[in-house]
């Protein structure tokens, strides 16, 4: 009995060491050796493009691959299956331009980036660009630069699929329109719309369940969380289509790093024209948004 | 400290908040935990089983799971509190675990001749609970019960990973804003401090007062 | 039950079990109508939608749960590795006869675990940087458990060695032991497997705190547990089923402390009044050792 017990508790404990021992923080280094499997076989393929020496792009092209940072939570724009695989709006630009830049749509790595982390991220290193929904502004220019803008978010309204008397920020006066405490969303619709009546809620979702059963006539904030909680919910909701704000986003990349930048605004035009980015539209946010709109000009600031 | 005193509202705010949190969630979790303690003493079988379930789900799960479970999970079945609400439920079901725990190891420290002695002048279940084990185990229980509290006022500070803004909340959205993280920090681990150094010293003061001498 | 409080009610008479047996069946059946009501109240609402639940039918789900699960072990296992080594030289700080050691040693251990444990997380992964200390989202993790569950073990094993009889170092200095020697090579392994079961519990808590890498993020199993509720749209599910594997992997870590307990207490006896039962009890010992020092009771 004795000896059986202290067996059962050296298996627990060995399990735990083994694993203590086996993948001590090295679960990056295994996401990587598989990143570079990948990328050896695309080097081997060849291509053509060379960088002058020195560039940021060349030093990606030697290091195989493009290392992105994007959110793995934000449907539609950055949404990481089970699988592993990342999806979206955001990560079909990038995995254009590690082709434009390796030669290859798959030489790229995606590493979560949350709202708080992105200028870390850029300013440490750790990523060689940061696509991840992140609006362009002048606070965050002082320490990142951005290319682009590649999308144009605005804040929008949602409504119910048969809900056709709301064609505009103008007609929620008078309306309980749904929003986040403390958000800006909520200061934009009080600004704009004095006579609506604002419900304020603790998360979106909450303000998606309050439309559904009808306390609220209306939800108000980003079209992009709004697009996301339309996939969520089936059929059942719509977006309005008239953004009454302008939340411009960006590619984030080291300050400073000029050449990479025109780089990458170059290649966003390319993409604008040849139809790339229409296509990246169309199957990841064109699911949900059918109209697609006229891609941003990109804009090359001082 | 110059960027803790410009921020000094949003500290007192957020520390204000945190004070509430802990006072809710002291009140909710002594509630809860006495009830499971005594269901889990109780001769009644499906009480001490129900009583088992709670404390060995509950102390097992980390309490930013459970955050995370009930802020998106009482929505689903059309329960609506705030967050504030629904974290003070959380961490009150949480630390009442522990409470419970704390109680019935107090209870099994009260020595069984007690117990024999209090059955035996015919005082029932319920008298011998009240009368002689409770006053006993509340001694042996003032200093790890102390502590199950002092540790729920650290936890409060997972409030912040649910959108609650409190004292941590505050230090990373200005560190954010800011980037002088090490005054920012340290002014809410102040925060905390004034709260946890008086009921430690409280605790010791009680301590010192039910002290037994055996 | 054979514990003290089995004697709260006299074997009961005929009358007694009769009531017993009523109130059973009173209580079992409220309970049941209580889970049956979250049950249908949960059916209302449509969680038990096939759709909700048909992910688990996968295994690339689980794959990546478990990935999530081991990504959890490692972080527990490593922090644990470090930080009992510098709890333990931090007791044996705190207890050195150097006055300075003494100081050194108690302000580590006062200070880092009178600070939430997110707290320090936050400030490694958001306020580290910006002093140019740049790591992996799993030290960022790491590093915080370490520092906090080294104060934390640090007062564990400061107990467990005053809880040792004084008897067993003063024999150890008499037979012509230095006090490093006697600490060493008598005290210190006495204490240590003394206090085991306390260490499996603290483990247990360390694996618990590991969820807050959620927040840097660091993909252990929560967040895993979350991206995956976002794809499929069903976040209370995946959260439950998160919330179970940690009860799963608790659990049984509870069950090593209990034997490990049941052991020591055959092997050395139950230890009367410095028998080591959990947590909560090593707090009562560092208590009733630290004669008021330990006033702050952190």
């Amino acid at each position: 009995m004795g000896f059986r017990e202290r067996l059962a508790t050296a298996a627990v404990m060995a399990a735990l060491a083994a694993v203590g021992a086996g993948c001590g923080g090295d679960d990056e280094e295994a996401a990587e050796t598989a990143a570079g499997a990948a990328t050896s076989a695309a080097a081997a393929a060849g291509e053509g493009t060379s960088f002058e020496a020195g560039t940021t792009m060349q030093a990606i092209k030697d290091k195989g691959k493009l290392v992105v940072g994007t959110k793995f939570d934000q449907p539609l724009f950055g949404q990481k299956a089970p699988s592993g695989d990342v999806e979206g709006f955001d990560t079909e630009i990038a995995r254009e331009l590690a082709a434009a830049i390796t030669g290859s749509r798959d030489n790229v790595e995606f590493v979560e980036a949350v709202s708080k982390n992105r200028e870390p991220f850029i300013e440490q290193g750790k990523v060689d660009i940061v696509v991840a929904t992140y609006t362009i502004n002048d606070k965050r220019k002082e320490v990142v630069s951005f290319a682009g803008p590649y999308y144009i978010a605005g804040q929008d309204i949602m409504v119910k699929s048969d809900n056709d008397t709301i064609a505009g920020i103008e007609d929620l006066n008078g309306k309980k329109v749904c929003s986040v405490e403390g958000s800006t969303s909520e200061a934009n619709v009080k600004e704009q719309a004095p006579q609506a009546e604002v419900l304020l809620f603790d998360t979106y979702s909450q303000c998606a369940e309050a439309l559904g059963d009808g306390r609220v006539e209306a939800v108000s904030t980003d079209n992009v969380i709004l697009l996301g909680l339309i996939e969520q919910n089936g059929d059942a909701y719509k977006l309005v289509g008239k953004p009454f704000t302008e939340e411009p986003y960006g590619i984030g990349l080291k300050k400073d790093d000029t050449a990479f930048r025109t780089f990458i605004n170059d290649e966003l035009e390319r993409m604008y024209e040849d139809g790339r980015w229409k296509k990246a539209f169309e199957s990841t946010v064109g699911k949900v948004e059918k109209n697609t709109p006229e891609p941003p000009p990109v804009d090359r600031y001082e | 400290m110059g960027v803790v005193l410009d921020n000094l509202d949003r500290y007192a705010d957020a520390f204000w908040v945190t004070v509430q949190l802990t006072a809710l969630g002291f009140l909710g979790s002594l509630v809860l935990g006495t009830i499971v303690a005594t269901m889990r003493v109780s001769p009644v079988a499906p009480l001490r089983a129900a009583g088992l379930v709670y404390v060995e789900t509950f102390r097992n799960t980390p309490l930013l799971v459970l955050a995370v479970l009930f802020v998106f999970g009482l929505t689903k079945v059309g329960i609506r509190f705030s967050l504030f609400t629904t974290f003070v439920i959380v961490i009150s079901i949480y630390t009442g675990a522990f409470v419970a725990e704390t109680l019935r190891a107090g209870m099994n420290t009260v020595g069984r001749g007690q117990v024999e002695a209090a059955r035996s002048i015919g005082l029932t279940f319920g008298q011998s609970l009240r009368e002689v084990v409770l006053p006993q185990a509340f001694r042996t229980v003032v200093q790890p019960l102390g502590n199950v509290w002092i540790a729920m006022t650290k936890n409060t500070s997972i409030a912040a990973a649910v959108s609650v803004v409190d004292l941590t909340a505050v230090a990373g959205r200005l560190t954010t804003d800011l980037a002088r993280p090490l005054p920012l920090f340290a002014g809410a681990a102040i925060g905390y401090l004034i709260l946890t150094l008086p009921m430690g010293a409280l605790v010791g003061a009680l301590e010192r007062r039910v002290a037994i001498v055996r | 039950m054979s514990d003290g409080t089995a004697v709260l009610y006299d074997t009961l008479g005929p009358r007694g079990r009769l009531r017993v047996r009523i109130a059973s069946i009173v209580c079992g059946v409220l309970l049941a109508a209580l889970v049956l009501l979250a049950i249908v109240r949960l059916e209302e609402r449509g969680q038990f939608e096939p759709d909700l639940w048909q992910p688990f039918g996968e295994w690339v789900t689980w794959r990546s749960l478990l990935e999530g699960l081991q990504a959890t072990l490692a972080a527990a296992a490593v922090a644990m590795a470090l930080a009992a080594p510098i709890g333990l030289a931090m007791a044996l700080g705190r207890l050195s006869l150097n006055r300075p050691t003494r100081w050194l040693a108690g302000g580590y251990v006062e200070l880092f675990r009178a600070v939430p444990l997110l707290l320090f997380i936050y400030f490694a992964a958001l306020g580290l940087p910006r002093y140019g200390i740049e790591l992996s989202a799993f030290w960022y993790l790491v590093l915080p458990l370490v520092v906090y569950n080294s104060a934390v073990l640090g007062e564990i094993f400061r107990a467990g060695i005053l809880s040792l009889d004084r008897g067993q170092g003063e024999a150890a200095l008499a037979i012509g032991m230095t006090y490093w020697q006697s600490m060493l090579l008598v005290v210190v392994p006495q204490a240590v497997r003394r206090m085991v079961p306390a260490l499996v519990s603290q483990l247990v808590t360390l694996l618990k705190d590991t969820s807050l890498g959620f927040v840097i993020p660091y993909a252990e199993l929560l967040r895993t547990g979350q991206i995956n509720g976002q794809f499929y749209g069903n976040l209370l599910q995946m959260t439950t089923v998160v919330a179970l594997i940690y009860v799963a992997v608790n659990v049984s870590l509870g069950r090593v402390a209990v034997r490990l307990e049941r052991r020591q207490a055959r092997r050395y006896g139950s230890a009367g009044p410095h028998a080591v039962l959990g947590e909560s009890d090593v707090a009562l010992l560092a208590a009733r050792a630290g004669d008021g020092r330990e006033r702050a009771g952190l």
